[in-house]
């Protein structure tokens, strides 16, 4: 087969639907990925013309622009927009479009769930730009602190806004999040280690996993809050026993390491970037992993440092100010080893590393005062005022906007195929650079002078007007920049002259295939044997377009890749991807429903979108199922490999295996609250303790233990021939038992909408019942297919997938009952 | 403090621009390793930030309340958008918008609010601390001088927050008695 006719065929496999109706139901990485970042790039504008607003009001004082309730609107929205629509989208689509190509393979583990994530973004920032165009934005500044955010004080569907659409955007981080850490650790070219994996691809999964562990503590506040506000559960009052510093420990806990999740990807970048400008290989790979390691782990333990004027006692202050500082380290290490790089090597000044220079002046700067900050005596003073808003923009634009723009630069031939003509960038980058730090070293200074972030107006005697109107100056000097770089893109995708396959001469792999990249991105999947697979074979391109590597023979209709194992890289498993489908925008419009009725005060849709979203989750797996025991596929090289769907440990697994991992996170928050209100809280103890009962404890236990016993006794029975359908069953009785019980603890939770304790039961009882409710329905979904013939000794890869299921709702609900039943029944 | 820092980023911004010189001698990577990420990145930041660790934890211990002799006690409650003050030596007196201090006394100052977080802060003469709902935070402030300070409440708390200030008058000895006998001014 000649190399054309492979393409055509691969293409004829791989497209999405002709048109703008392929957009609805494609789930190739190429195309979500350019969605994402598509539209991310449109909340980044949105979000920009906010900031411009914030500049206007500011500029003059007593300024008449814009009353305090309207300006209110207008800077919460600018921060919400640029850290949930703007900053971790961004990520996700870079990661999406990028990491199947740098990794050698041909998509990402779970197509159809980046659709999902996708629209459930675009549904979810579309909600919120809805209420701003109405004027009911949410308006408590980008961290809603309750009380204010209460509704007492805030009545209007205002917060709602924000509680409900923020938390539809971080499902879709969180599916992005298992999507990228499930491939990365199992969907790379055969040979590919874990270390000699391309840098980018270590920060990806760091990230994620930060995404997975960092945003439950914010899904479960604006769970919390949402209930307070809809139901008067008082989990934020303090007269009721909750308490207003526990949002704020749940915000911080997400905030903190949030910070990081914006930064770590823009250092993927340069890390990528960076060695391709100065001609050279990165200094130091093994330590730069480990010092992103290290900031991953060290940045959940500093959320504190953004509560020191909340009256911490003093060796916390201490014990938090240190790891403050302490963080500052990795970071350092990163920053020499780009520096070491540069001079190992021949730095040139391509726009991308004009960028990447704009980083380091900008970051160093934020790092340093991020430092001062840091000592406790300062940030007494400094809190709150201008002073800390310019240092943020200094970390999260110098951090995170400029490796970005590097990165745009350096992959905009990859994405077009096309190479820079205009020179408008150079001009671009200047004003970008120069308007970015007037608008915020002024900012610092006026901070200094004692002006408080989130004023919509100052006197004339306040002595601040010129700084302030300078600063508004370099704002608008900036977004001209900032609108020269998106026309410098435009201009480039539709007249630049084409481009040669690899432009920049980089040794990553996405630069071996054609460009702009096919659907199928390789013709033939490399045998990989170093980190800089193209510096060695520069003509690997060729190669695999002839169809020398893995998987070069197209089958009629089968999306195929292959999975490995993930520390050695050993060819591991067969997968076959689904075709095109509207079943992620179906699934994301229910989903949005429910939202949407929540929001609205519609009940009676909850119940009807919770069972759309089950009948289309039901098929969603169910069209996995096969009739027969697949045979073993032939993959090149006289290579052959079991199917996924005969794996002990499918890509299901490891998915529901990190699904699991933000879940139980979520779970570990609540039950955090529930201590830190039972200790710190005022209020407590509470007017009437839960009665425990010693039947309902016994019957939820047993039916915990039972469950994963019988699931496990399932899992042997099977893999011996027999066809364990009565196992199974058992599993769902026992399962169905524990969720009741825990629907007895939801009945029995006394008065919740009068104390936080009973509140808190009721939301744990609720917890119980929804994964009881998930196992058991998974439980049925398994003994259906059973029936039905789609399992067998082979085919056996649906049942350590429910058992696990199974496994963290009987050990989640053992420690349900006993937070609620033991205290009652030791005392 | 700045003085360090404008020093660090000279460095970094010096690196920076050597390293687009021509002819570096640098040497095998082994050795590079060493100086840039070992030293330059491990060590130095290590130490710069010990020191100013050390530094911030004695300052911030200095700051902290301390069982003072002549302690004076008052009581600052915010509400949306008024502060309202009362002094434990004058039970009876309630002050709105303006407190009233001695010079050359600590003052304890228990910080409360009736509604949504605020903050108490007066740049020139203590940090800031937040007023919680259901939680009393303690600030502990010495004026040396009498005279007016102006204070702010640093914490967004809704529409009002542009103008939510208040004073601090801080008396000499005499004054502040006349101030608890209830003739301020
Ligand atoms: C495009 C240039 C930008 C300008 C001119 C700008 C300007 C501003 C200004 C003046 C404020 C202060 C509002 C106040 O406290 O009164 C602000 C707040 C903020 N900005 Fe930006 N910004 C820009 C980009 C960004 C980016 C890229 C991000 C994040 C990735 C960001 C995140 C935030 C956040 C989180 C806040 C705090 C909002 C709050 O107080 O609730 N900004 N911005
Ligand atoms: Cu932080």
């Amino acid at each position: 087969m000649r190399a054309l006719e492979r393409h055509r065929k691969l293409t004829a496999i791989w497209a999405s639907e002709t048109g703008f109706k392929g957009w609805f139901s494609t789930v190739n990485h190429n195309d979500l990925g350019r969605m994402f970042l598509f539209t991310a790039f449109f909340f980044f504008i949105i979000g920009g013309l906010l900031a411009m607003l914030i500049r206007v009001q500011l500029a003059t004082p007593n300024s008449a622009f814009a009353g305090p309730e309207i300006y209110n609107q207008i800077f919460t929205m600018h921060g919400t927009v640029m850290m949930f629509l703007f900053a971790i989208p961004t990520f996700e689509g870079l990661a999406i479009y990028l990491l199947p190509k740098l990794l050698g393979t041909r998509d990402l583990a779970f197509p159809r769930l980046t659709a999902y994530g996708f629209w459930c973004y675009a549904f979810g920032g579309t909600m919120l730009i809805v209420a701003m165009l109405f004027g009911i934005a949410p308006d408590g500044g980008w961290f809603m602190y309750p009380p204010l955010s209460s509704a007492i004080h805030s009545p209007g569907i205002n917060a709602d806004f924000w509680l409900i659409g923020i938390t539809f955007v971080e499902i879709s981080a969180i599916a992005a999040a298992v999507e990228i850490t499930v491939s990365v650790l199992k969907y790379r070219a055969p040979g590919m280690s874990l270390e000699k994996m391309p840098i980018f691809a270590w920060y990806a999964l760091i990230t994620a996993l930060m995404i997975l562990t960092g945003f439950p503590p914010l899904i479960l506040g604006s769970v919390l809050l949402e209930l307070e506000r809809a139901f008067g559960l008082p989990f934020f009052q303090a007269d009721l026993g909750g308490d207003s510093l526990l949002w704020q420990h749940l915000f911080w806990l997400f905030g903190h390491p949030e910070v990081y999740i914006i930064f770590l990807p823009a250092a993927g970048v340069i890390s990528t970037v960076l060695p391709v400008m100065c001609r050279t290989t990165l200094l130091g790979y093994g330590w730069i992993v480990s010092a992103a390691l290290a900031l991953a782990f060290l940045s959940f333990g500093l959320w504190v440092h953004h509560m020191f004027t909340t009256g911490i006692p003093h060796l916390g202050l201490a014990f938090f100010s240190a790891a403050s500082t302490l963080v500052a380290v990795p970071t350092g290490v990163q920053i020499f080893a780009w520096i070491g790089t540069m001079w190992k090597g021949r730095p040139e000044l391509h726009l991308p590393m004009l960028h990447i220079l704009g980083f380091f002046v900008t970051f160093v700067i934020g790092g340093l005062t991020g430092v001062m900050v840091a000592v406790v005596p300062f940030d007494w003073q400094a809190h709150d005022t201008a002073f800390i808003t310019a240092h943020l923009h200094y970390v999260l634009f110098g951090g995170f906007v400029f490796p970005i723009f590097a990165g745009i630069y350096y992959w905009l031939p990859h994405f077009t195929g096309r190479q820079q003509f205009f020179r408008l960038g150079e001009l671009a980058f200047a004003l970008v650079f120069v308007g970015f730090h007037v608008t915020f070293l002024a900012m610092h200074w006026v901070g200094l002078l004692g002006q408080r972030r989130r004023i919509s107006g100052y006197t004339p005697e306040d002595g601040w007007s010129v700084i302030n109107l300078i600063s508004s100056v370099g704002s608008f000097i900036l977004a001209i920049g900032i609108a020269m770089i998106l026309i410098d893109v435009l201009l480039h995708i539709f007249t630049a002259r084409r481009s040669c396959r690899n432009p920049w001469n980089a040794t990553t792999l996405e630069w071996a295939m054609i460009t702009p990249a096919p659907a199928y991105t390789f013709a033939s999947l490399p045998l990989i044997s170093c980190r800089d697979p193209l510096g060695r074979e520069p003509a690997l391109a060729t190669a695999l377009a002839r169809g020398e590597g893995y998987l070069g023979v197209p089958r009629e209709g089968l999306r195929e890749t292959l999975a490995v194992d993930s520390a050695s890289g050993r060819p591991e498993m067969h997968v076959l991807y689904p075709a095109n489908t509207r079943l992620p925008i179906v699934m994301s419009a229910v989903t949005g429903l429910f939202f949407l009725s929540l929001l609205l005060k519609f009940y009676w849709t909850v119940p009807l979108a919770l069972v759309g979203v089950i009948i289309l989750a039901w098929r969603w797996v169910w069209s996995l199922g096969l009739r027969d025991d697949p045979a073993m596929q032939p993959v090149g090289h006289d290579l052959t490999l079991p199917s996924a769907a005969t794996a002990e440990r499918a890509p299901g697994w490891w998915g529901s295996v990190f699904l699991l991992t933000a879940n139980g996170t979520f779970f570990g928050a609540l039950l955090f609250g529930f201590a830190f209100l039972w200790t710190v809280a005022p209020g407590w103890p509470p007017p009437v303790w839960f009665k425990p009962s010693v039947l309902e404890f016994a019957l939820g236990v047993a039916g915990a233990v039972i469950a994963p016993l019988a699931m496990r006794r399932a899992i042997r029975k099977n893999r011996a021939g027999d066809t364990p359908f009565s196992n199974v069953l058992i599993a769902l009785f026992g399962i169905a038992v524990l969720g009741i019980t825990c629907a007895a603890l939801m009945m029995r939770a006394p008065a919740p909408t009068s104390h936080a304790y009973g509140a808190t039961l009721l939301v744990l009882g609720g917890y119980g019942l929804f994964h009881a409710t998930v196992a058991a329905l998974m439980s049925g979904f398994l003994a259906t297919q059973m029936r039905l013939g789609f399992t067998s000794a082979k085919r056996r890869a649906a049942f350590p997938i429910v058992a696990l299921w199974v496994k963290y709702a009987s050990i989640t609900g053992l420690i349900i009952l006993s937070a609620a039943h033991l205290p009652g029944m030791l005392s | 403090m700045l003085a360090g820092a404008a020093a660090i980023f000279g460095l970094v911004m010096i690196l920076l621009v050597f390293s687009f010189r021509r002819n570096k001698n640098s040497g095998e990577e082994e050795g590079q390793i060493r100086v840039w990420i070992i030293g330059l990145g491990l060590a130095f930041p290590a130490l710069v930030l010990g020191a100013l660790l050390a530094y911030g934890l004695v300052v911030g211990e200095r700051l902290l309340p301390r069982d003072g002799v002549n302690l004076v006690q008052v009581s600052a409650q915010a509400r949306r958008w008024e502060w309202r003050f009362t002094y434990a030596d004058a039970p009876a007196l309630e002050t709105t918008g303006v407190l009233h201090i001695p010079a050359g006394r600590p003052v304890d100052i228990a910080i409360t609010t009736a509604d949504v977080i605020h903050s108490f802060w007066v740049p020139r003469l203590a940090g800031k601390l937040d007023a919680i709902p259901g939680h009393t935070n303690t600030l502990r402030l010495e004026a040396d001088a009498p005279g007016t300070y102006q204070g702010v409440s640093a914490e967004f708390s809704g529409a009002g927050y542009d103008a939510f200030a208040f004073q601090v008058v801080v008396h000499d000895e005499s004054d502040w008695a006349a101030f608890l006998q209830g003739q301020p001014e």
